[in-house]
């Protein structure tokens, strides 16, 4: 499963670092990092980290 | 089979109905919306859309993968829960097997001296920040009134268009929930942009012949303006289901845990006219207007609305808010507007993170250009632990801001 984020539309709010701790983190300098490539256990995770996005800057991608 | 219905086609309608179909239910669905546009999020509005940054598209959700009649400009008249029917402004009576209530509010409106002069304007929806933001072309002058979320953040984007703008409230500070600290950061913040504050000051009225010339305020000062932004908050869109039966508490439909209206099970609510218990309150009653409890809360909704009222869930999601003024990203977590205390614990020039608290216990986390540093503070209020814990906690954090301030006790 791949997830996508659109850094232009990224604000670091940090939303999904709390939805997904395991796929998503922001770095010191407050930029998103993220983990391109994930397990299909982590689908509820990321689905609710793209639901909370504010800015709707994550996907999922089978 | 009588359709599954949610009243409400904005953020918290539109994510239960998501939620409903990806939970497996294949009979019908039906959103209705007031207005005729399809759903579209909110916060741009006073920000990108209306510096003509995004434009309207991108504004709107897309909707066109979801399996559901939408019955958009129809408003919902009345609840009949004897007959399990809505009644819709044109007469019709739809019926429900479910229903999820997720009409949000509206805007509150100015009634005193003034209200029918042109030149007023307030802002929740698309058509409301596309007219205003006709208006703002350099060098007009813009008033606001109310120095909420809102009326900050329509003043921080007039200002980087070249307006000339004054701000007013009758509370002594701007953005009144999140404390006076915050509060005071916030006035200077604008007043560092050429804002001209008039804080602590009712608005006697607004005068013009036809058209908006000044505003009076309550101490005889009077404000030449173009253009008048009341942005006093919103009222939740509830008078609808005035006699249905429904309990109200905080303005909302009074709901217990897990978003069930009290007193019937097949009615849910979401967003800003659901009212709920929340732990991190102390169990007591709360309602929260912001995008991330709508998104969040109507999925919960959709959800619990699948299954029987034993087997729902607890919606206990910690509230997470944010504003964009000029160039600070100020985020908050928790319940700001319960805290009775605000302390300092990091800083470094241009950033903060404080925490709210009452009666000794952390309710709340604020950040100041910190947004990495509020994750760990949401994760750490999420035990609603003594203020004593996090600032203990935060002391010891290498990576906390700057020196960490040794806060007295």
């Amino acid at each position: 499963m791949k997830v996508h984020v659109d850094m232009n539309l990224c604000q670091s709010h940090g939303e999904c670092a709390f939805a997904a701790p395991e796929v998503f983190q922001l770095g010191d300098d407050d930029v998103l990092v993220w983990k391109e490539e994930v397990g299909a256990e982590l689908r509820d995770q990321v689905q609710a980290a793209a639901d909370a996005c504010p800015m709707m800057a994550i996907r999922l991608e089978d | 089979m009588k359709p599954m219905v949610i009243v409400g086609a904005s953020l918290a309608g539109l994510r239960a109905a998501q939620a409903i179909r990806s939970g497996g239910y294949e009979g019908d669905l039906v959103v209705v919306g007031e207005e005729q546009r399809p759903p579209y999020t909110r916060p741009p509005l006073s920000k990108e859309l209306l510096a003509g940054d995004h434009d309207v598209a991108r504004c709107e959700f897309d909707h066109s993968r979801l399996e559901a009649t939408w019955r958009l400009g129809e408003r919902a008249m009345q609840l009949d829960l004897g007959t399990r029917e809505i009644e819709l402004q044109s007469g019709e009576r739809l019926p429900f097997s479910r229903v999820v209530l997720a009409t949000g509010c509206r805007a509150r409106t100015w009634s005193g001296v003034g209200a029918g002069l042109e030149g007023l304007f307030t802002l929740r929806t698309i058509d409301d920040a596309l007219a205003l933001k006709e208006t703002l072309v350099p060098g007009a002058r813009i008033a606001v009134v109310g120095a909420g979320f809102v009326g900050c953040e329509v003043a921080a984007t007039a200002t980087k268009l070249g307006c000339t703008v004054t701000m007013v409230d009758i509370a002594e500070r701007t953005i009144t929930p999140l404390g006076p600290m915050i509060g005071d950061r916030c006035r200077e913040l604008h007043a560092g942009h050429g804002v001209e504050l008039h804080l602590g000051v009712g608005v006697r009225g607004f005068v013009g012949d036809g058209r908006l010339a000044a505003i009076e305020l309550d101490d005889g000062a009077r404000i030449e303006a173009d253009v008048a932004v009341v942005a006093l908050g919103a009222i939740p869109n509830t008078d609808w289901l005035d006699g249905s039966g429904l309990s109200f508490e905080r303005g909302g439909v009074l709901c217990d845990s897990t978003l069930t209206a009290v007193g019937d099970h097949d009615v849910l609510c979401a967003g800003d006219v659901a009212s709920w218990p929340h732990p991190l309150a102390g169990g007591t009653v709360v309602r929260v207007e912001h995008w991330t409890n709508a998104a969040e809360q109507g999925a919960a909704a959709g959800r619990n609305a699948l299954v029987e009222p034993d087997q729902r869930a607890s919606y206990e999601a910690v509230p997470y808010f944010w504003t964009d003024q000029y160039d600070v990203k100020l985020q908050a977590v928790g319940f700001p507007a319960l805290a009775t205390e605000y302390q300092l614990l990091e800083e470094e020039p241009g950033r903060f993170v404080a925490v709210g608290s009452r009666d000794g216990n952390a309710v709340a986390a604020v950040a100041w250009n910190a947004p990495r540093r509020l994750t760990i503070y949401r994760r750490a209020l999420d035990e609603q632990p003594p203020i004593d814990t996090i600032r203990t906690q935060m002391a010891a954090d290498p990576k906390a801001l700057g020196a960490t301030i040794e806060a007295s006790a």
